[in-house]
């Protein structure tokens, strides 16, 4: 049967017909689709973990009790699971463990421009490359096959033009797999150093059978062509190639570490010129090169941002170049908070009150856009809590008083726990602001631990984040309603003038998930002085006109904010 | 092969076009490509969406391309005007004559181009609708997807029956009716 699958969904299928069993993820944009799509397979455990760090070693214990395992996340999502990734390339797995990472060239939804090719190379574990959605599902069996075949965790990566195109897929039947004996093993399991050299020296001499045998890996294969050009390419890359450059011989590699070395000399030997072409960083190009192979291709498609069709034809061919794709005159929609949304109220706030907010990934990050314009940093998942007290150490406890660090629910369990211990440990004066949405927002909606829902949406333990803070010494901890501004502002007000530390849990669900009747505001023109206060807030519902400001019916949610910032009484609810 | 670009802003609901388009094509026989925008841009952000069929040439990549779009399909005026480039000569502009202000906009820090629709029309071949308003009137403004949708599918080789066939396993049931009143106002225009 074919279906039309989004490269994500072809990974969960791959996973599915491969028998995995176990699944933990924490989701980030461009793989949050894989995990969600893994928990509709009713015969796979799914769970969304607090983060990639601890999703990597859940899948890890699975694969080594005997299971066949799965882990995903987006690129900077392996920097915080790097710690056991790094080390279960040296105890290897049982059962297959594969890691899908995704990369995002081009930055559409992150900090940074990763090549997690380095990164499985310098960890030494297996990495595959898939082109399309069909291949997302065929190569999660090959690195299922290499995982358990070479006793090593296998990474799988994909790049957004990848995990977000649909494109149409062949189904399968799934293996089902007897679970693996699982035996004491602890020269294997144990990471003590003594065990460790020994397991080293394993993990080298994987590496050079595997990059043998990645030559005949049906993975790598060689599409001849004219001879006169040939190209060495992978992932999305492969397909601008092909269109690009249709007359030109192509190496394509689905195994992209370790690299096939005779397969690529036989290649090489036999096209007169030879192109590398490749997403990011130079991988492919300076190992080929080290190999004495003369070639080029980054020196034209450059490091950053993504490769297109077009842009290959003319670096490569001579072809016209595309011309400027911005039109004079438009102005740019960057995304904005949307009507409703709790955080504005916060961060309508901490610009009044001229606070420095260092702040977090996740919705609330568009604190920092005009004209909330709320936000001074922004690094990682949870940076907010340290970079903050950095600030208090170096500048001094006056200058605390007017700083804050903000992170929302999910992020504050990804990675704030641990940064508020150390405030609260080392006596800290500070305010940290949980900006509590009740979901993770950004994503897509994925529950969490703080909102007491499972990844299936059944009823799971709640993280009492009030308890949590006390538990840890923290003797101020105040919830409050952002959309109450005057009491907001007041708490706001009050904490930060402590010379200790507080936290503020700013609680309201997202105005997205909320199932309620909605009454718009209107602004009534008879009261309207037209003063802009209301415009402060950056609400998109609200429109100024020469008159005065009117509201889009059609996206206001009524939450009243407006209301509260308006000085004469003009915006109210229709129907009052 | 058809290229179709659809724009729009984030929460219009250009992903579930998308997915109807590819789904009716990969029905009838083709191959196709669809590329999506998830993730931060969604958020009120300007939203581009792809969508390649073929049932004669080879489709590799999922994204359309500086003068290479058959179609381009704008839920929003503004985001037509951004999109032109992407048309090809003797390329089709649908438009729907909705306006979102975008954020600078709001601020003061830009304004809203005042001829959108007769940069359009200088431009290219253009369809100019009302397809908010036109929802409005068979139930709901948020099916104005549909009716641009029933505006596009006289552009491409399918049948009518084929498309409300598809739009129908896509909605609740609920939605039904509203759906394919609106893509028949659509189509009949």
């Amino acid at each position: 049967m074919k279906k039309l699958m989004l490269g994500n969904e072809a990974i969960a299928r791959g996973a599915y017909e491969s028998g995995v069993t176990v699944s933990s993820a924490y989701p980030g944009t461009p793989s949050t689709e894989i995990n969600e799509n893994v928990a509709t397979y009713k015969e796979i455990y799914a769970e969304w973990a607090p983060n990639e760090k601890v999703a990597v070693e859940v899948a890890l214990g699975a694969a080594i009790s005997g299971a066949r395992s799965l882990s995903c996340m987006k690129h900077v999502g392996l920097n915080v699971a790097s710690d056991p990734f790094y080390t279960a390339a040296y105890t290897g797995v049982n059962a297959g463990c594969v890691i899908v990472v995704a990369d995002d060239p081009g930055m559409h939804s992150s900090q940074d421009e990763q090549d997690t090719r380095l990164i499985a190379r310098s960890a030494h574990t297996p990495c595959l490359e898939p082109s399309n959605s069909q291949e997302c599902k065929d190569y999660m069996r090959y690195a299922y096959d290499i995982s358990e075949k070479y006793d090593t965790p296998v990474v799988v990566r994909i790049t957004t033009r990848v995990a977000h195109a649909r494109t149409v897929v062949d189904l399968g039947e799934r293996t089902e797999l007897p679970l693996r004996e699982y035996t004491k093993n602890p020269k294997k399991f144990i990471s003590m150093p003594a065990n460790m050299v020994a397991r080293h020296k394993y993990v080298e001499q994987r590496e050079i059978t595997l990059a043998d045998d990645a030559c005949t890996h049906p993975a790598n294969r060689i599409e001849w062509n004219d001879k006169k050009i040939g190209v060495i390419t992978s992932g999305a890359a492969y397909n601008y190639v092909k269109e690009a450059l249709p007359f030109a011989s192509v190496l394509k590699l689905g195994i992209v570490y370790p690299l096939p070395r005779k397969l690529i000399e036989e290649f090489a030997q036999q096209v007169e010129t030879l192109y590398v072409i490749e997403d990011m960083e130079p991988f492919f190009e300076d190992t080929v090169k080290s190999w004495g192979i003369d070639c080029s291709g980054k020196d034209k498609t450059g490091l950053q941002g993504e490769l297109f069709s077009r842009k290959i034809a003319t670096e490569f061919t001579g072809a016209p170049a595309a011309g400027d794709m911005t039109t004079q005159g438009i102005p740019v929609r960057p995304p904005v908070l949307c009507p409703g949304c709790p955080h504005r109220g916060l961060y309508y706030v901490l610009s009044k009150l001229k606070l420095t907010v260092c702040s977090d990934i996740g919705c609330y990050t568009l604190g920092a856009l005009a004209p909330l314009s709320a936000v001074d940093t922004t690094v990682c998942m949870g940076a907010s809590i340290g970079m903050a007290q950095g600030f208090e150490k170096a500048r001094g406890k006056d200058y605390a008083k007017k700083t804050v660090a903000v992170l929302g629910d999910s992020t504050f369990c990804h990675s704030g726990m641990t940064g508020l211990l150390n405030m609260a440990y080392n006596g800290s004066v500070g305010t940290v602001i949980v900006a509590d949405n009740s979901i993770t927002g950004m994503t897509g909606h994925q529950n969490n631990p703080a909102n007491g829902f499972d990844i299936y949406g059944n009823p799971a333990p709640q993280l009492d984040l009030v308890k949590l803070c006390e538990a840890m010494g923290i003797k101020n901890v105040r919830v409050v309603d952002p959309y109450d501004l005057p009491e907001l502002e007041k708490t706001l007000r009050e904490e930060t003038a402590r010379e200790e530390l507080s936290v503020i849990i700013s609680r309201r669900p997202c105005a997205l998930i909320v199932k309620q009747k909605i009454t718009p505001y209107f602004s009534d023109p008879q009261k309207c002085k037209n003063c802009g206060m209301c415009m402060k807030i950056g609400c998109p519902a609200i429109i100024k006109t020469e008159k005065g400001v009117r509201i889009d019916d059609t996206l206001c949610v009524g939450c009243g904010l407006c209301s509260s910032v308006c000085k004469f009484g003009a915006m109210n609810m229709k129907g009052e | 092969m058809y290229n179709i670009v659809i724009v729009g802003v984030g929460g219009q609901g250009t992903l579930l076009a998308s997915k109807i388009l590819g789904q009716l094509a990969l029905e009838n026989g083709y191959d196709v490509r669809v590329s999506e925008v998830h993730g931060m841009s969604q958020r009120g952000g300007s939203v581009v969406t792809y969508v390649r069929i073929s049932n004669d040439e080879p489709l590799y990549s999922a994204i359309v391309e500086q003068e290479q779009a058959d179609v381009v399909l704008a839920f929003e005026n503004l985001e037509a005007l951004r999109a032109l480039p992407y048309l090809k000569g003797g390329g089709k502009m649908i438009v729907n004559t909705q306006e979102i202000l975008p954020m600078p906009v709001i601020t003061g820090a830009a304004e809203y181009p005042e001829n959108c629709l007769e940069r359009l029309q200088n431009s290219c071949d253009t369809i100019v609708l009302d397809a908010t308003g036109i929802a409005q009137e068979c139930g709901t403004y948020r099916a104005a997807n549909v009716v641009l949708m029933g505006v596009l599918a006289k552009q491409l080789p399918f049948s009518r029956d084929a498309w409300l066939k598809v739009i129908e396993s896509n909605v609740k049931p609920q939605f039904i009716q509203v759906n394919k009143d609106a893509f028949m106002r659509g189509y009949e225009l």
